[in-house]
């Protein structure tokens, strides 16, 4: 029995004393980072390599491939396909083999070789792209690459079936990789594991907005975009100045890219200033203006009595958005709109980030090169990209924050950078959003409500990896949130396991979440009746992403350095498939030994004073050691 | 007692200002005086004074300055503010410059000019700038005063800080001198400096050497020890033969019995072969230690030299000395390949590599191991010292730490004086960090084990700093022969002993004790606990110390194989100088890999062995050190002191409980004494205030603002076809 495809709780492998000092190897503990702070005394280069999901509740059933090897399957998981005597070309461990098992959501290869087993469980979702090596081998081989989205590449070699007839594990496996190519559902679809919460019910944005304390005297809720006519990328709920008629939003609707208005994103409880997103105005060549557009921008800043001015922060270059005019496109003129200030943040399109990560991927994995290390960390621009990207959201929260000003924030289309700018800005303001269910909230407000094009960017389920509307936006947003962490140790209240857990969600295709481009499609699709909710995951086991050392501090907003000394690569996510990138042991394993620690001798203070109390009571018996049935408390402080 | 910092006021107790909230500040000021001077230590004296002179204020973002006094005294060059003491920026350590400058820079008509000593031109300096060793950076506008003052306080400076001095000047000396002699605390740092110490070492790590007391009046040699140890067999003979000069040096015995040797090496050999002979008894010699087994590791053939470490020091260091915001941001753009291009991360990864690699020879192969060097007082210092860090726990203790800096470096004869240039002499070749770069591969292995050390980051930054206080006795010499000589001549009552310089590791000269508690890593995993774990299950490790060696089965179980082995290899020697003995072919990296899987598969033990990992991304940028200063990478509320804060704060409460408990007699106070640690404070209980260069540079000045890159333009021009391409390519009516 493996336990490393078991369906326990990570929960339930606490580091014990036991865990500490057995030299046996567990395999269950290393999934790397996935597992979140696991001891690291734990590590085994031979153990699994995989980051599995740790899905609470019984596995459905067992599938018994050769008498002892079961394979524990989610609910409605079928196996198709059983490749035996498959060998995995392992970059750190050399060739192993063993046996190959696809299911509808899963590859799992398991190692016979060696002791203890290697074990690769992955859902297949990861998988972006598979290619055949050597086409129709004579020899009968089937050689393939799978090249992965969360940076690792796999290397499987097996025999042809003697069979020709019978489909090869390979073919099964390219058809349920891409299941959308192949008019199969996505996983997600079937996948019915009831949790106790439901993550569906984490956001409702009249609740949300009745938090910020909307709609107020100078913002409505308006219900034009009801039924998506306005927009079909935005959602239903969309805040506006009350000043501002429908119809006069149906008139700026034509003019902005996309019909993607200027709605409200947030607004400062105390100043009023307010964060406002939308896409670039149409204005074109010839600059047209839009006499409604004009009026909105005015009614932003009208509604925030501290300020004259209104900033505009274009996230593209002022060269990307001076070309945007040909396409007609292109930016605010400060002509036409008068107490604007127009500012230009310098970062890149989505093609410009694909391509970073794909050199960054090539530097990390599978072998790094120790000496220029550096250089060629430089040279993807990875983290130069996250520079521009935080210290844009700097700039918006500094002049909410300190400038008292309203804010207007777009890119192109508004739904890639812009969802960077304002969530991350957000988080930089509004400590809510630093907690396990706001994050939830932002996530699920900024991102997913207002269109960020999810299917697209991650090419949920198709093969057409060479999609060039496939780009690592969302896995940059969580980046930043990460190297904040990073700076703030305390200011949040999620861990990196939880970080890496929605990473690792956003591509199994297990959870509706990070399905569909708009919430329109959403609807369509009746994801929330037919899918689960990775947030029913996630607070049903909330104690493993919760960050020990949080404290909470109402209107502390977060400055973060942006310059690139205090930027660090993310090792833990993008270089966790690498055995001698061991982890550190994080101190919150630390912190959380004290805090067990704190909790016991707690109780024991408790105990004690109620036993005197009662000795006091019955002041008939003689006062023996109250301690000598207690076993001593082991301290190590 | 000695006060680093605290401008303008008397104060009874030791400060390290930095550390003390702005309340305690307050109260501890008096009035402003009409003289402004700091508070100055025993045997410190002014040289010149100026004023006004205006300090800018780097993290001043409307850059606007202090006026204050300027001085220039046998210690420091000190700036009192003229402010009330509530809006004094200056009374954090940034008062207290210690003559121990980089350089100094002068600008005349805004050009700027770099002064090293000795040329000076008699011009009115507009602004002075000047880099400190710990890498502060300070600007003072002149013009506000006379011309001839100015003059004066900048030749003054420059004369006092750069121009060759002698070693009597140091201020040491006349601080020793005046300072009363009662100040000195009892301490627990093993000196190394008597015979018991060796022995109680040795006793320690149960090695089988001889102690040698020849040296007790440096007869012998004047560049090793006063008692030092050596193999068994090195007969008396041959101890005088060469001032000591190849003689294998005992450091530390693993507990297989292998032991690690440290030699400097031995002139040229000439054609008579005396020098072969000698050297083959003294390998013979180190061998019998343990089943007659050697490698040599000659380390100037694998590692940078000490002059390549200079260098690589100078230009790496460049990157933190920031006069401006500008500047900043346009360093920010190429930062890691500037940062990798001065070799100096690299440096510290082939020390850690080199010092597995002897690691593994111990504790592997059980092999005695000698490290050799041209002095025998550089690499050799790192390496083992290194190689004891990673073996024994004993070294990852405070007063441990400080004992093995006290054997290998102190007492081990590392020439502090000239390596760290304290006499400020225009010898291009012997200045070079070499217990910064120690420090700099123990930060490392800190930074990746943090439990396994009893002291923190910030102990590391402030021993750094400390070896350019010219208060101490510890770094100050070459030699302990140059030392106990020195101290001697220095004396002013001879009859009565040497003079009394304090060592560093008193600690309380410089730091109260609340900074002290500072020192301690709230995360240190207390060994306790770690052997009642231990005990319960024996760790493969302890199975095999029951068992013989394994190299005594690994390698031809022929019982003379490795007398044959020496004995070829001896006829090699003959041919080359010593070269590594037992050499393996493979390349080191190689090599050492399957000694880590081995180490990496056992469960983690902060007890026993260390390894440091060196893959790119695990050697890091110790960025307490270096960017402590440089207000554009401060972060507000932020940084690892909120962990650190948070985790004391922990601690306090559990051993407020734990006493609860004993209040309440429930306890069993003898098992528990031994393992109170000293009790760290939580220092500010609102982390909010305090900035990730805590507890260095005081944030409370800086406005909350934040930093916001000034080059941002200049940053990503990317030309290719990528950037101008549009967002969407195509309208792709998508899903299911």
């Amino acid at each position: 029995m493996d336990p490393g495809s078991n369906g326990e709780s990570p929960g339930s492998r606490q580091p014990s004393l036991d865990s500490l000092c057995s030299s046996s190897t567990s395999r269950s503990d290393r999934s790397f980072q996935t597992k979140g702070p696991s001891i690291s005394s734990e590590q085994n280069s031979n153990s699994d390599l995989s980051p599995q999901l740790r899905v609470k509740g019984k596995p459905a059933k067992t599938f018994r491939d050769s008498g002892k090897d079961d394979v524990e399957l989610l609910p409605k998981e079928v196996v198709q396909d059983v490749g035996k005597d498959v060998t995995y070309i392992c970059p750190f461990l050399g060739a192993l083999r063993g046996t190959l098992t696809v299911t509808n959501y899963r590859l799992l290869f398991r190692g016979i070789n060696r002791e203890p087993g290697v074990v690769l469980d992955l859902p297949l979702g990861v998988i972006s792209r598979v290619d055949k090596i050597g086409g129709a081998s004579s020899r009968g081989d089937v050689s393939y690459h799978l090249f992965c989205k969360d940076m690792r590449n796999l290397r499987f070699v097996h025999k042809q079936p003697d069979d020709s007839l019978k489909k090869s594990v390979f073919e099964v496996l390219t058809k349920f990789a891409f299941p959308v190519s192949n008019n199969l559902s996505l996983f997600a679809f079937e996948y019915n594991q009831v949790f106790p919460e439901n993550g569906w019910k984490v956001y409702d944005p009249l609740a949300e907005y009745r938090r910020q304390g909307l709609p107020n005297e100078s913002w409505r809720i308006s219900k034009v975009n009801d039924h998506y006519e306005l927009c079909d990328s935005y959602p239903a709920a969309l805040v506006v100045p009350v000043t501002i008629t429908d119809d006069e939003l149906r008139r700026v609707a034509a003019f902005r890219a996309k019909g993607r208005i200027p709605v409200l994103s947030w607004l400062h409880p105390e100043s009023q200033a307010a964060v406002v997103r939308c896409s670039q105005p149409m204005s074109g060549v010839s600059g047209k203006r839009c006499k409604e557009d004009e009026k909105l921008l005015q009614a932003i800043m009208d509604a925030n009595a501290q300020s004259h001015k209104i900033f505009i922060f274009d996230a593209r270059p002022s060269v990307n958005a001076a070309a945007n005019k040909m396409k007609g496109g292109g930016c605010e003129s400060e002509d036409a709109y008068q107490n604007a200030e127009l500012v230009f943040l310098d970062i890149h399109n989505i093609h410009v980030m694909r391509e970073s990560l794909r050199k960054l991927k090539e530097v990390v994995y599978p072998n790094i090169e120790e000496s220029h290390w550096l250089s060629n960390l430089e040279s993807t621009h990875w983290l130069e990209h996250i520079k521009l990207i935080l210290a844009g959201a700097l700039r918006i929260a500094d002049k909410v924050e300190s400038g008292k000003t309203s804010v207007v924030v777009h890119c192109s289309d508004g739904w890639d950078r812009t969802a960077q700018l304002t969530s991350l800005s957000l988080i930089m303001l509004d400590s809510h959003y630093r907690t396990v269910t706001g994050f939830q909230k932002l996530i699920e407000k900024e991102w997913i409500s207002f269109g960020h094009r999810f299917q697209q960017r991650v090419g949920h389920g198709d093969q057409n990896h060479t999609d060039a509307d496939r780009s690592p936006i969302f896995l940059q947003f969580i980046d930043c949130v990460w190297q904040m962490t990073q700076q703030f140790p305390a200011a949040f209240e999620f861990n990196e396991y939880f970080l890496i857990t929605l990473l690792d969600q956003l591509y199994s295709c297990l959870f509706g979440t990070f399905l569909c481009n708009s919430e329109q499609q959403r609807v369509k699709e009746e994801l929330v009746k037919r899918t689960v909710s990775v947030w029913s995951l996630v607070n049903s086991q909330l104690e493993e992403f919760v960050n020990p050392l949080y404290v909470h501090y109402p209107a502390h907003v977060l400055l973060p350095s942006v310059s690139i000394r205090h930027l660090q690569l993310w090792v833990s996510y993008y270089i966790r498939w690498n055995p001698r990138m061991r982890p550190q042991e994080p101190v919150h394993q630390r912190y959380k030994e004290l805090l067990a620690k704190r909790a016991e001798l707690q109780k024991r203070v408790e105990e004690l004073q109620r036993e005197v109390a009662n000795r006091a009571s019955t002041s008939s018996e003689r006062a023996g050691s109250p301690t000598r049935s207690i076993t001593p408390v082991q301290t190590f402080v | 007692m000695l006060s680093l910092g605290g401008g303008g006021a008397k104060s009874s107790k030791p400060s390290f200002v930095s550390y003390i909230t702005p309340e305690e500040i307050k109260s501890e000021k008096e009035p402003p005086k009409k003289e402004r001077h700091p508070n100055l230590l025993p045997g410190e004296v002014v040289f010149c004074s100026a004023d006004p002179i205006l300090k800018h204020t780097q993290d001043d973002v409307s850059q606007r300055g202090i006026f204050g006094t300027l001085l220039c005294t046998n210690f420091r060059v000190s700036f009192v503010s003229d402010e009330t003491p509530l809006e004094e920026t200056g009374s954090n350590l940034g008062d207290l410059i210690s003559l121990q400058m980089l350089f100094c820079f002068v600008v005349y008509d805004e050009k700027r000019k770099m002064i090293t000593g000795g040329m000076l031109k008699n011009k009115y300096p507009s602004k002075m700038i000047i880099h400190c060793k710990d890498l502060r950076v300070f600007q003072f506008c002149l013009t506000f005063t006379k011309e001839e003052d100015a003059r004066k306080i900048f030749h003054g400076i420059a004369h006092h800080c750069l121009e060759p001095k002698s070693l009597k000047c140091v201020f040491a000396f006349s601080y020793a001198v005046s300072r009363s002699p009662e100040m000195q605390r009892s301490q627990r740092t093993v000196m190394f400096d008597s015979k018991e110490d060796w022995a109680q070492e040795m006793k320690r790590t149960k090695g089988n050497c001889r102690i040698v007391t020849e040296n007790e009046g440096f007869k012998l040699s004047t560049r090793l020890p006063k008692y030092f140890i050596i193999p068994s067999s090195v007969t008396d003979e041959d101890l005088f033969k060469f001032q000591g000069k190849g003689l294998p040096i005992w450091c530390w015995s693993h507990h297989s019995g292998c032991a690690l040797f440290k030699a400097s090496t031995l002139p040229v050999p000439q054609e008579d072969g005396v020098i072969q002979r000698y050297m083959e008894r003294m390998l013979d010699a180190a061998a019998q230690t343990h089943l007659y087994s050697l490698k040599i590791e000659d380390l100037s053939e694998t590692l940078p030299t000490v002059q390549d470490i200079q260098q690589s020091y100078a230009k790496f260091k460049q990157f933190f000395l920031i006069d401006n915001s500008t500047d900043f941001w346009v360093s920010d753009v190429k930062w890691f390949s500037s940062v990798e291009n001065t070799g100096w991360m690299d440096i510290i990864r082939k020390c850690l590599q080199k010092a597995v690699e002897v690691v593994e020879c111990l504790e592997k192969e059980n092999t005695n191991i000698l490290i050799m060097e041209e002095e025998g007082t550089d690499l050799c210092c790192v390496i083992s010292s290194l190689v004891q860090i990673m073996l024994d726990p004993h070294y990852r203790t405070l007063t441990g730490f400080q004992g093995l800096v006290q054997k290998e470096w102190v007492a081990g004869c590392h020439a502090f004086l000239d390596r760290c240039n304290h006499l400020c002499q225009k010898d291009k070749e012997s200045p070079s960090p070499i217990f910064l770069l120690f420090l700099e591969c123990v930060w490392q292995l800190v930074q990746q084990h943090s439990p396994a050390f009893q002291f923190s980051e910030t102990y590391l930054t402030v021993l750094s700093d400390s070896v350019h206080v010219p208060v101490f006795s510890t770094f100050l010499f070459n030699s302990a022969y140059q030392r106990e000589s020195t101290l001697k001549a220095e004396s002013q009552h001879p009859q009565r002993g040497p003079l009394n310089c304090p060592a560093v590791w008193d600690w309380s000269v410089q730091f109260d004790c609340k900074a002290q508690e500072l020192f301690l890593n709230p995360l240190y995993a207390d060994k306790l606990k770690q052997d009642k774990v231990l005990r319960k299950v024996p760790r493969p490790k302890h199975q095999r110390q029951l068992s013989l060696p394994s190299s005594a089965f690994k390698t031809p179980p022929k019982k003379g194989f490795f007398k044959d082995e020496t004995e070829s290899l001896k006829k090699m020697l003959r041919v080359k100088r010593i070269s590594r003995w037992m050499a393996s072919p493979d390349s080191p990296a190689a090599n050492t890999r399957e000694f880590y899987e081995a180490w990496q598969r056992r469960p983690l033990d902060h007890h026993g062995l260390l390894l440091p990992w060196l893959d790119g991304p695990a050697v890091r940028l110790w960025m307490q050190r270096y960017l402590r200063w440089i207000p554009e990478v401060q972060i507000l509320g932020g940084g690892p002191v909120a962990v650190t804060n948070k985790m004391a704060e922990l601690l306090v409460q559990v051993q407020e409980l734990r006493k609860k408990l004993d209040l309440k007699g429930c306890w069993q106070p003898e098992a528990e004494r031994v393992q109170l640690q000293p009790r760290p404070l939580a220092l500010a209980r609102n982390s909010l205030r305090l900035s990730s260069a805590f507890p260095f540079a005081s944030s409370r000045n800086w406005t909350f603002k934040p930093v916001i890159p000034t080059s941002l333009l200049q940053s990503l021009m990317l030309t290719d076809k990528l950037a101008s391409q549009e967002d969407e390519t195509t309208e792709v009516i998508s899903l299911v």
